[in-house]
């Protein structure tokens, strides 16, 4: 007998979403997530009482709307509890601040978010460079500035968030250092002008940046970090399209902190666990679940929800996990399964129009292949391990082909970040170097448990040796 | 290579796991031209996953002479391969904390002995000399000099550079589907023709997929399948000094040189042949895990990094199956060898020695032995894990 009907894992806009619909339709709903309060990355809530670092946030945020929502509902939420294993059966295990514990359910909705991806170049594993995500985890959830001064480099709508939060907050940004150019922005445009609520926020944005005279450098990528006694030194150059540095002025920059940021890769860690198909899509961020436009899975009672299932934004995510929510409801055969499709038609209006928005921003944030090709050969890809793009050059050249192979012969991905780090851009490596480009032919690091990394004890518990199941012996 | 030519080999192998790569690099330095057909990548089945253990404790009791000279092949792999595994030589433990383990542990010492291992008795406070960090409620612990550990993901690695340099040809990402007789040659097939290979000798070394291989040269043998879980930890300083494992061998562990403990003793997962491991069995991973917590306490503050499945053959009488096929002319085969990772290069060794018209130094397994009329592989319950 399964304790819950559905199990949601993830309290973003998109699993809240879900968890809502699903629950309204009168299924019995559990919710995990490993931070302390719903909101995700994006509408992560402040810890605590920290107080926020800017003032102007009188008014009921959408991650305020989203907490207050879920506490009303009747969904059982667990946070602070991390996620190590999903079987088929749709078994959860989780730890969780009392000890280990375990549920089942009928159906999956997975809505876990992204990873951030940073392409690596030389000295960004130097203490002080952060992710742009990183830096909006300070900024939002704990009150602190990611540096007295900062410089944001990457791509992405996240550069000028990151930037106008900390000029908000009372620090410095020494410059921006955008890949890309004015006429990439000009392209989303017609995207954003139905959005006039989040285009306001991103001239907002912007005119904070202007204000305070922060230098934007449009078609600029950072090549180099190094310690300087007063800071962080970064060099700058001018890039092509491709995100490729060409030749010009080398710009040096001076900060304590450099917050820089590629774009986000969808995390399917638990759906590739469960061998749901997926494919490879650039503009969606990477290996996607293959779903229908609701959520579901090629795997019965298995749907995904939000930025996991293809980067399109905060609000697209939203509506996408009541889509979900709804979909999973009317396969699970709620009571008013006629009233739940009446509900679907304009949830699928609104997650388009949202996502239109968001999968525009989406674009500047997808993998570029001369920003790849640009990793120097001593650069280091693999931080956990200490893989450089030479070794993995010299697999390839070896006769890895799959990236699982090139993880065997090299470690590059076996570190404590268990390749969420480095597996994207590793495998662009390999596909570039051997496949021609093909992300298909060279796979995917296969999803493993533990989820996340755990540690023994959380794992075993209070036990005697007497409790342990011991099998027949081994044959003599 | 022109995919869809038709090409002769001396020998073709079937399977590029340990044993299949150690007789094909045996044959071709002896002369042969020699074609290795592998679904996957080389060593990344049993080969690349398992747990590294290079152990007599853990060896079948008849294996332990064959055993006895592969560990000394791990040991020097730049005498004979020429590229390394991390092999590393480490005193074993086999330990009992039980009064029944202990009469177990005695049982399967002596009878290891008889075969030729140097296995001697160590009560708790020698135990605790030889290995600082064990669990103070230890009784007893059978020591062994012979036992060590490698790095079995780069098995695959290392192979491919020494195949690549005796001039071996390696068909990676090939399954065969099809074995005929053309001229008096044994002519595999794959999917859709992708390959079309002609040898006068053909050796099955597929390893839990020998069923299936064996049975497109009508010869019925079945082979379970085991699905072994594997857990390693992220590095974390110095814990353990010898391989470890319990008296009834469901336990095995060791820390490498890069401070990650591995974590294994076949509890089993989900999964078999036609999927490969499936998934995890979170129970058994939890008592894997207290087993191994209990042994070396300091082990709780380990960080579980990763956990995989590793698909391990076995036979009807779980004795190997090494030697010539019945009824056919030059077709051999090689695999289901217990504790298959630590012996697999010298069952290479010697099923190349036999195929070149030597005498082996040690008797094969004559797999005629397992043979089954057609009706009994039909059995559905043939694969299930338990």
């Amino acid at each position: 007998m399964p304790d819950f009907d559905v199990l949601v894992l993830g309290g973003g806009p998109a699993g809240v979403n879900a968890a809502l619909a699903a629950s309204a339709a009168g299924l019995k709903v559990a919710l995990f997530d490993e931070n302390t309060a719903a909101g995700g990355q994006v509408y992560r809530a402040p810890v605590g009482a920290v107080a926020p670092l800017t003032a102007h946030q009188q008014a009921e945020q959408p991650g305020d709307t989203l907490r207050r929502e879920l506490a009303q509902s009747a969904v059982i939420t667990y946070f602070n509890h991390v996620v190590w294993a999903v079987t088929a059966e749709y078994r959860v295990d989780a730890a969780g601040p009392a000890g280990p514990m375990h549920c089942n359910g009928r159906a999956l909705i997975v809505a876990t978010g992204t990873t951030e991806r940073i392409v690596p170049f030389d000295g960004w594993t130097t203490p002080g460079v952060i992710g742009l995500a990183a830096a909006t985890i300070l900024l939002k959830s704990q009150g602190i500035l990611p540096g007295r001064s900062t410089l944001v480099a990457g791509c992405g709508p996240l550069l000028a968030a990151v930037a106008a939060k900390t000029i908000e907050g009372g620090g410095k940004v020494e410059a921006i250092a955008d890949m890309a150019g004015l006429g990439d922005w000009g392209r989303t445009l017609p995207a954003m002008v139905s959005r006039p609520d989040l285009m306001r926020e991103g001239f907002h944005w912007w005119h904070e940046i202007s204000r305070a005279g922060a230098p934007i450098l449009s078609r600029h990528t950072i090549v180099k970090v190094e310690q300087a006694h007063d800071g962080l030194r970064a060099t700058l150059a001018p890039c092509d399209a491709a995100g490729r540095p060409v030749s010009g002025k080398r710009r040096s920059v001076v900060a304590d902190c450099i917050a820089v940021g590629h774009g986000l890769t969808p995390s399917t860690e638990i759906t590739r666990l469960l061998r749901a198909e997926h494919r490879y899509s650039r503009q969606a961020g990477g290996w996607i679940a293959a779903a229908d436009q609701d959520g579901r899975t090629s795997r019965p009672r298995l749907y995904v929800a939000g930025d996991g299932a293809g980067i399109a934004g905060a609000a697209a995510a939203s509506h996408h996990g009541t889509l979900a929510g709804l979909a999973c409801a009317i396969d699970l055969g709620a009571t008013d399964v006629d009233q739940l499709r009446s509900h679907v038609p304009a949830a699928r209006q609104a997650h388009a129009k949202a996502a239109r928005f968001g999968r525009s921003m989406a674009q500047l944030m997808a993998l570029r292949p001369g920003h790849i090709d640009s990793i120097g050969p001593q650069t280091i890809v693999c931080r956990c391990e200490d893989v450089t793009r030479a070794e993995i050059d010299a697999a390839c050249d070896a006769g890895a082909r799959d990236v699982n192979q090139l993880k065997a012969w090299t470690r590059c991905g076996m570190g404590p970040c268990q390749g969420r780090t480095c597996g994207d851009v590793a495998a662009e490596l390999l596909a570039a170097r051997a496949h021609g480009g093909s992300r298909e032919r060279t796979g995917c690091f296969s999803a493993r448990t533990p989820l996340r990394p755990m540690a023994v004890e959380a794992l075993t518990g209070d036990f005697s040796y007497d409790d342990i199941p011991i099998l027949k012996a081994a044959p003599l | 290579m022109n995919r869809a030519t038709p090409t002769a080999f001396d020998v073709a192998v079937l399977g590029g796991g340990v044993m299949g790569c150690t007789t094909a690099l045996f044959l071709a330095r002896a002369g042969m031209r020699v074609a290795v057909i592998e679904r996957d990548a080389l060593c990344r089945g049993a080969s690349g996953v398992n747990a590294g253990t290079l152990t007599l404790h853990m060896t079948r009791a008849a294996l332990v002479p064959y055993a006895i000279r592969a560990w000394d092949m791990w040991m020097n792999t730049d005498a004979w391969l020429g590229h390394g595994v991390l092999a590393t030589a480490a005193p074993g433990l086999s330990l009992a904390f039980t009064e029944h383990e202990k009469t177990l542990l005695k049982q399967r010492a002596a009878a290891r002995c008889k075969y030729g291992a140097r296995i001697d008795l160590l009560d708790r406070d020698a135990a605790l000399a030889v290995e600082p960090g064990l669990n103070p409620v230890v009784l007893q612990a059978a020591y062994c000099a012979t036992d060590g550990f490698a790095s079995a993901y780069l098995t695959g690695r290392a192979y491919h550079a020494a195949l690549r340099d005796a001039g071996v040809h390696v068909f990676e990402q090939t399954p065969a589907t099809r074995i005929d007789r053309v001229a008096g040659m044994y002519r595999v097939s794959g999917p859709d023709d992708a390959i079309r290979i002609d040898a006068t000798r053909l050796v099955m070394a597929g390893g839990v997929w020998l069923e299936p291989l064996l049975a497109m040269l009508d010869i019925n043998i079945p082979v379970k399948t085991l699905v072994n879980q594997l857990i390693v930890t992220e590095r974390m300083p110095p814990v353990m000094r010898s391989v470890l494992s319990i008296a009834n061998g469901l336990l095995s562990m060791k820390q490498f040189a890069n401070g990650s403990v591995l974590i294994g003793g076949g509890w089993q997962g989900i999964g078999d042949r036609v999927r490969g491991g499936v998934e995890t069995v979170p129970d058994n991973l939890i008592g894997n895990l207290r087993l191994a917590q209990h042994v070396i306490p300091a082990l709780a503050k380990a960080r579980v990094a990763r956990i995989w499945l590793g698909l391990e053959s076995e036979t009807a009488d779980a004795m190997p199956m090494i030697g010539a096929l019945p009824g056919l002319p030059d077709a051999w085969v090689i695999g289901c060898v217990h504790s298959g990772y630590t012996s697999g290069p010298y069952m290479g060794k010697l099923l190349a020695q036999a195929m070149l018209g030597e005498e082996p130094e040690l008797p094969l397994f004559d797999p005629a032995r397992l043979v089954v009329p057609v009706e009994a592989l039909a059995q559905p319950h043939r694969e299930k894990t338990e």
